[in-house]
């Protein structure tokens, strides 16, 4: 099987495995990256949603061959340290998740809607969190959260 | 979740004799003091058999099934542990499952008020299952009114011990002493922390001052808006469900299901697929065919490559039509005439709908030949256990079920098929295993909320309502998740029909004074897995109750509210229903096509009002704003109760406008959040405030199911306001 040169969360790991294996069991079966959850493994749930570079990326549906040499960034990899993202630290604020399952997904799609727009209106915001569901119907705190962080980022970019 | 404790040592008897919060004298109450060098509290009632007898409720007194399973577990209740670690913190196992309900939150609240520790040094932790806890169930909303006091009582024998270990230490009146902020401390200055005291409580057998719980006015967290203790696990990725435990050698395993519900399978083979990448095994389980394999992704692939004949199913030919058609057949008539009086007919249809937790049924499992241990979120964990034990044939104190946080339920972990598979694969090839359902087996071969047909009756003499009459036809909902040994338990009279009419009767009640009320279930087992979903069956009772009477009131020319708050009996409902009328601008001018919607529930000894503006003018409607007001006697958490009402209202949604699933001739036709229609951002209203009622009693009442049944009909009497129509089919979207 190809050997595999991945860089996950800053650290640079050689896996072996197919090129077609989906990236998400690469993470959570052989590396122990367990934050990105498997929801539906069709790319409609949005439960895994990661950042590949700097774009969200699904994960279960992305074969690893394509993950290769570039930068993956899960939930795990999201804060500075300590410091929390400005989007996790809204969302603490927010007291968003109830059960929980789904919020790393919906963290990293929010930290990409932000990222490319710094002011998303409330259309912005269901336009970009669309494909991610929550069971426990969280939204109303997600959007709430979302419009926190984005305005916390413009003051202290 | 691997950091176990030692299983609970020998008792050493103290003899304390306080009384538990509210009680009698017939009741002796016991600390125990487990013999550990720190204080580790396990408390009990101990009752003698007349006692026993005495102690427990008279059926007459059951108000709900909330009651019934509180009194089920009543002589049990105490069976609890409250641990005081040397590095100062307060460890209290809870028996029951956190879904994202918020109970660890809600119980750390509780413990850290009543043994005087800061929030940050309290630690609820999620019990193994507990066979002295026979009836331990996570269900009908009774976290809170279950825990309320037996928690209490545990952390306040806790506290009398650390302040009776600080008199010795300091040789200082008891009674002198002060406790707070996770210490004791002495008029002097002098202070102490838990930790520091905890060894020397350990060998206090007469607390020094009484173990009563503290009043109300010295409550210092209790109704406190608190985030959830697990945000930040949660945000970081931390938080550990099913599958993310590290069970050393776990295998990832999943299994082949038939396209067909209770397919089953003739033969197959396997030759291919146990010569691809990875795979580990193949084994047969009565449930399909289960691939274990380094990978997921390896046992995915080689799951599609099995070659597998199935049988059809027993649902083969039968479809929602013809359960639709045999509801209408069995559904009991209606009785008043209604000659001489005025009459709202109406009948309502609700469809199946999956539980679909985001989190897919999972299971960890490690069976030896003499023990077994899994890993599972499970409402259920003595049944779960037992389940477990007898499909690989251990006795129950030989195996260990560990309760894992879930990732959503809505009722479904009531039953643990994956925990069963798990241990028969792990046993059949020696390994450990972790076993997951894909979404489609989810979605296909999971449980459901059962359809239901509604016909209803309303009759009326001069603007006075005289008969509210309802009968309901639904596929049976399937208790056999260890429910019926709990309500013979309870000593409740069962309804005639079993525990499907005693559900029934004991939660579906007509908050109005309506002279004449009648309300009858009739069920029928169509063989679809069915099992209680949220608000069991007044998800669709009381829901179809409150769109009538919108109806009613309409045909009456009465306005919704007011009609309403005339006739209500309770005043906290009337409450809550002013608090919305007022906060959300009832009868405010709206634009064609925009409205608002009215609806209450009361239930769990709570009551709630939903205010609901809709708009109709789109593609498909959407809700642009909810107002939400709530009495649950003693709020613990603002915060977790108003996330619970807003979550409540997506259900809702979803339920009446959204999401079903439809059964084509004996199979299941969603297969993931594609075709299962829930709602997303973009159907959600941006506004939802809720209103949270300050105390109106000393009792919590219950809050996750509460908004299920408002929250709905408030959401369909806003679209028929704004469309000028009567739904009678849901989902209305469909």
């Amino acid at each position: 099987m190809p050997i595999q040169v991945l860089n996950v969360n800053g650290s640079v790991v050689n896996v072996d495995v197919p090129d077609d294996m989906a990236m998400l069991w690469v993470l959570r079966d052989l590396l122990a990256v367990n934050g990105p959850k498997y929801g539906c493994g069709v790319g409609v749930c949005g439960a895994c949603t990661s950042h590949l570079d700097a774009a969200a990326f699904r994960p279960c549906i992305t074969p690893v061959s394509v993950c290769a040499n570039v930068p993956v960034t899960t939930i795990e990899g999201l804060a500075d340290g300590d410091v929390l993202h400005p989007v996790q630290q809204a969302w603490i604020d927010e007291d968003v998740a109830q059960c929980g399952y789904c919020q790393p997904g919906q963290i990293m799609t929010a930290v990409a809607l932000i990222a490319a727009n710094p002011d998303p209106s409330d259309a912005d915001i269901d336009a970009a969190m669309s494909e991610n569901v929550c069971r426990c119907g969280t939204y109303v705190r997600i959007r709430a959260a979302i419009k926190r962080a984005a305005a916390q980022i413009r003051t202290n970019p | 979740m691997t950091d176990q404790l030692a299983p609970a040592p020998p008792l050493v008897e103290s003899v304390q004799h306080d009384a538990p919060p509210g009680d009698t004298t017939r009741r002796r109450f016991i600390g125990y003091l487990l013999a550990t060098p720190m204080l580790a509290v396990a408390v009990r009632l101990e009752l003698d058999d007349a006692d026993r007898a005495a102690a427990l409720p008279e059926p007459s007194d059951l108000i709900d099934l909330g009651d019934l399973i509180i009194a089920a577990e009543a002589a049990y209740q105490y069976n609890l542990r409250l641990d005081v670690t040397a590095d100062n913190r307060v460890r209290f196992e809870l028996p029951r499952l956190e879904k994202g309900q918020g109970v660890a939150t809600a119980l750390t609240l509780i413990v850290a008020d009543e043994i005087d520790a800061r929030l940050a040094d309290t630690d609820v932790v999620l019990s193994d299952a507990r066979l002295d806890r026979p009836f331990t169930i996570t269900g009908s909303s009774n976290n809170v009114r279950a825990m309320w006091g037996p928690a209490r009582v545990v952390a306040a024998a806790a506290r009398a011990r650390l302040v009776t270990a600080a008199s010795r230490r300091w040789n200082v009146p008891a009674h002198t002493l002060v406790t707070r902020d996770t210490m004791v401390v002495a008029p002097d200055g002098r202070s102490a922390t838990y930790g520091e005291l905890s060894a020397e409580a350990a060998a206090v057998l007469i607390p020094a001052v009484p173990s009563t719980t503290k009043p109300a006015s010295q409550r210092r967290l209790i109704g406190t808006p608190t985030g959830r203790v697990d945000a930040r696990d949660i945000v970081t990725g931390k938080a550990q469900y099913a599958l993310d435990v590290d069970v050393p050698g776990a295998v990832p395993t999943v299994v082949a299901r038939p396209p067909d519900i209770k397919g089953t399978v003739i033969t197959y083979d396997d030759t291919v697929a146990r010569a691809m990448s990875g795979v580990v095994a193949v084994t047969r389980i009565p449930s399909g065919i289960a691939v274990s394999a380094r990978t997921y992704d390896e046992a995915l692939k080689a799951r599609d490559a099995l070659q597998i004949h199935w049988a059809r199913g027993p649902l083969a030919g039968v479809s929602d039509a013809t359960i639709r058609q045999r509801l209408k057949q069995i559904n009991l008539p209606l009785t008043v005439p209604g000659i001489l009086v005025g009459k709202v007919d109406a009948t309502f249809e609700f469809p199946y709908v999956a539980h679909a937790p985001l989190e897919v049924q999972s299971a960890v499992a490690d069976v030896r030949a003499d023990r077994a241990e899994v890993w599972i979120a499970s409402q259920t964990p003595v049944f779960a256990l037992q389940e477990v034990a007898a499909a690989v044939g251990l006795p129950q104190h030989a195996v260990t079920l560990h309760v894992t946080r879930a990732g959503g339920s809505f009722g479904r972990r009531l039953f643990c098929e994956p925990a069963v598979e798990a241990a028969l694969v792990s046993k059949a090839i020696g390994r450990p295993v972790k076993l997951m359902w894909t979404r489609v087996d989810d979605m296909r071969h999971g449980r459901f909320r059962p359809m239901s047909q509604h016909s209803l009756r309303a009759t009326f003499l001069l603007g006075n309502v005289l008969s509210f009459e309802h009968r309901v036809a639904a596929a049976e909902t399937d208790f056999r998740h260890g429910f019926g040994e709990m309500l013979t338990a309870a000593g409740a009279e069962l309804y005639n029909g079993g525990y499907g009419q005693t559900a029934f009767h004991t939660t579906t009640k007509v908050p109005y004074d309506f002279p004449v009320v009648d309300q009858l279930l009739v069920e029928q087992d169509f063989g679809v897995p069915t099992g209680s979903w949220r608000a069991i069956y007044s998800g669709f009772t009381a829901t179809a109750n409150e769109i009538m009477v919108d109806e009613l009131a309409r045909r009456l020319g009465k306005d919704p509210v007011l009609f309403r708050r005339q006739r209500l009996e309770t005043a906290r409902t009337r409450a809550v229903l002013d608090r919305v009328a007022t906060a959300g601008s009832w009868g405010r001018p709206m634009t064609p096509g925009t409205a608002q919607g009215v609806a209450i529930h009361e239930e769990y000894r709570s009551s709630v009002a939903y205010l609901v503006e809709i708009d109709t003018r789109g593609v498909e409607p959407r809700a642009t704003k909810v107002v939400v007001a709530v009495d649950v006697g003693v709020p613990i958490n603002p915060k977790g109760l108003e996330a619970q009402l807003q979550g409540a209202f997506i259900d809702a949604w979803s339920t009446m406008f959204r999401a079903q699933a439809h059964i084509d001739d004996g199979r299941v036709r969603e297969s993931s959040f594609s075709d299962f229609r829930w709602a997303r951002m973009q159907h959600s209203p941006p506004v939802m405030e809720v209103h949270v009622l300050p105390p109106t009693t000393d009792e919590p009442g219950g809050a996750g199911e509460l908004g299920i049944p408002a929250a709905s009909a408030a959401a369909v009497n806003a679209y028929a306001r704004a469309t000028g129509t009567s739904p009678r089919r849901f989902p209305i979207g469909q």
